[in-house]
């Protein structure tokens, strides 16, 4: 294992799979000297063909993606913040995520739209937004959010060599987040959720950067006894629905902590899910930690009083156990 | 219209147009009679009166080049190769169609004649043509991409977006656009300021403003704009003038209660028609017997009986296709 940063463990798969694929070419806006940090040194090692800044202009940037990609190449589109998406979105909604299927599979899209999302910046309303549910309910595309380095890595590399557009979303303000990563080559397959946290009484699934405060959660209330199976699903589209229903047919009760506004929140779709494979096994109503249905404040202390914490999550997990 | 010895294009070229055109137009034709008998199960924007354009301008690509099309877009996929009776099989929502019934009228593609499709979304297809051009770019293998839209798409953002990045990396690209005096149901004076082909100005890129029914016209304007795009030099536009004689949509008369254009502007036009405008060029010149366009009808009218039938004949899909092709 090494240590590495997030935003390593991502350039690092991006550089692999370059390297290790001809056809795959990124671009985007300023990925030459990269804002985030994630596409650093690439043009140097890949050259101008294969790496290159565009002008600011995310509705044809997107469109080009699904053109060279039914051309033969493999694009990475570089989003830099993920509310960008929705300005490149015809291309996204109409084209990419349908283009295989209205064509009657005659080909394949290999696109990744990559960008950071979600609040605790100080970015404000239009910087902060965590998007990933449109996405998953556009129907032809994968969406992948990553929680550690070595799930950033892992997936990155899976999703450039899926023949499908995929939306990889990093959380902002993430990227300096240190963990351990295989030296090794590895690939983690799109569509496997991981348990970060075996336990028996709760199952909490924590979405993207929801991890990290559920983790505490988890960690406080096992001072408590209560013994939390925390899961990471990875991929929400094609989500593994199997891994955490199996795991609620065992804990009986299950939270759900998603950084989406609460209205068709990947919560609700995984809490819908469960209750609808699990119902005889639950124990308790299952319960969504998100953000309320308003837009992401710039104040410090507005935004924060938005955001599931550790202490919010605990009392959904104590409040499934009527405690 | 011009004389033959400026058109560089032989007798066996222009019949080679004529025969284009007229497959275009006589499928169309067909499709128009089944829509209105109610065969096909949805809507249909043809094409007919602005054939000149998708024939002059894929007279010069091959397989290898791409064209992104519209949602009238019958016209580009016969123009490019398009087998018609995989056309008309898909527009009858049947297995047998070249998206096996999943697309139909508004989506026909064949990515193996370089057909990236047509497109339901004004403009959509703009962005798609600039990523093929890059891949063309990248290929280094000479080959071309052709966006055709029509002059509402022109309005759209996108256009000024692939003007600007396809200038600066010099992709080769073709921005056809086909101003057909109507963005659906406004007239284009009363949406558009300013000519079309004046936008690519203060790109540096090329511009154009021909005669779209003048299929001599469209062959020359994108001999020279091919030419360029195959020699790295980057994009061109061609503003291909032309006009939509049919409404925006077969279905119109179903939900338009006003008329929108006076039958004398229609009458005009039918008079600057493409086709018999191509059939007086070639009689004027002596270029072709009127029997070699006799055959080419006669010809033309079995391909489209077969289409038909070969489209009747085929089985709908089964409902389970529904699942399929979301995913690679």
């Amino acid at each position: 294992m090494a240590r590495r940063r997030m935003i390593q463990a991502i350039n690092e798969a991006l550089a692999e799979e370059m390297a290790r694929d001809p056809r795959v070419i990124l671009f985007g806006e300023d990925v030459e000297i990269s804002v985030m940090g994630d596409t650093r040194g690439l043009r140097a090692t890949f050259g101008p063909d294969r790496v290159r800044n565009t002008p600011i202009c995310e509705t044809v940037m997107t469109g080009m993606a699904v053109g060279a990609a039914a051309a033969g190449w493999r694009p990475i589109c570089h989003m830099m913040y993920g509310n960008f998406l929705y300005t490149g979105m015809d291309a996204i909604a109409n084209q990419a995520a349908k283009l295989r299927y209205m064509t009657g599979g005659q080909i394949k899209v290999p696109v990744v739209y990559m960008g950071v999302f979600g609040a605790g910046r100080s970015s404000a309303a239009q910087h902060s937004d965590a998007m990933h549910p449109m996405f998953m309910n556009l129907g032809g595309i994968k969406v992948v959010l990553p929680a550690s380095p070595a799930d950033a890595k892992g997936l990155l590399k899976s999703a450039i060599r899926d023949d499908n557009p995929v939306i990889f979303l990093q959380a902002a303000g993430r990227g300096g987040e240190a963990g351990d990563v295989p030296e090794e080559e590895y690939t983690i397959p799109l569509g496997v959720a991981e348990v970060k946290r075996p336990g028996k009484d709760v199952t909490l699934v924590a979405i993207g950067a929801m991890l990290r405060p559920a983790m505490r959660a988890a960690d406080a209330l096992a001072g408590e006894g209560i013994e939390a199976e925390v899961i990471d699903p990875r991929t929400l589209m094609p989500l593994d629905e199997a891994t955490i229903v199996a795991s609620v047919q065992r804990t009986g009760r299950l939270v759900v902590v998603d950084e989406a506004r609460d209205a068709c929140s990947a919560a609700s779709h995984i809490a819908a899910v469960v209750t609808e494979a699990a119902w005889g096994a639950l124990k308790a109503a299952p319960k969504r930690v998100t953000v309320p249905d308003v837009a992401i404040p710039y104040s410090p202390p507005l935004e924060k009083s938005l955001l599931p914490d550790p202490e919010r999550i605990a009392a959904a997990v104590r409040a499934t156990l009527g405690r | 219209m011009r004389t033959p010895s400026e058109t560089n294009l032989s007798a066996e070229d222009l019949l080679g147009l004529y025969r284009r055109m007229l497959l275009i137009r006589r499928i169309e034709e067909r499709l128009g009679e089944d829509f209105k008998r109610g065969d096909l199960p949805g809507p249909v924007h043809l094409y007919i009166g602005e054939e000149a354009v998708a024939t002059g301008v894929c007279a010069h690509l091959t397989d290898a080049d791409w064209i992104a099309s519209t949602h009238r877009g019958h016209g580009h996929f016969l123009a490019k190769g398009g087998d018609p009776k995989l056309l008309v099989a898909e527009v009858y929502g049947r297995a047998g169609g070249v998206c096996r019934g999943m697309g139909g009228s508004m989506h026909v593609a064949d990515f193996s004649k370089g057909i990236l499709g047509a497109n339901g979304i004004v403009g959509g297809g703009i962005g798609l043509a600039v990523g093929a051009a890059l891949a063309a770019q990248l290929d280094r293998k000479g080959a071309v991409s052709a966006a055709f839209f029509g002059d509402g798409a022109a309005n759209q953002g996108v256009l000024m977006e692939a003007l600007n990045v396809s200038a600066l990396w010099k992709l080769p690209l073709l921005l056809i656009c086909e101003n057909n005096g109507f963005s659906e149901f406004s007239p284009t004076g009363t949406v558009t300021v300013g000519a079309i082909a004046d936008r690519a100005k203060p790109f540096g890129v090329p511009a154009a403003a021909v005669d779209g029914n003048d299929v001599i016209a469209v062959w020359q304007a994108t001999n020279a704009a091919v030419r360029r795009a195959r020699a790295g030099e980057g994009p061109s536009l061609i503003e291909c003038r032309t006009y939509r004689l049919r409404g925006h949509v077969e279905s119109e008369g179903s939900f338009i209660q006003e008329r929108y254009r006076a039958d004398e502007e229609v009458a005009a036009w039918i008079a600057r028609d493409p086709i018999a405008r191509l059939a007086s060029y070639m009689d004027e010149h002596a270029l072709a017997p009127a029997s070699a366009r006799e055959a080419i009808e006669a010809e033309i009218a079995t391909i489209v009986a077969e289409a038909v039938a070969y489209a009747t004949d085929s089985p709908y899909p089964a409902p389970d296709q529904a699942r399929q092709f979301m995913f690679a």
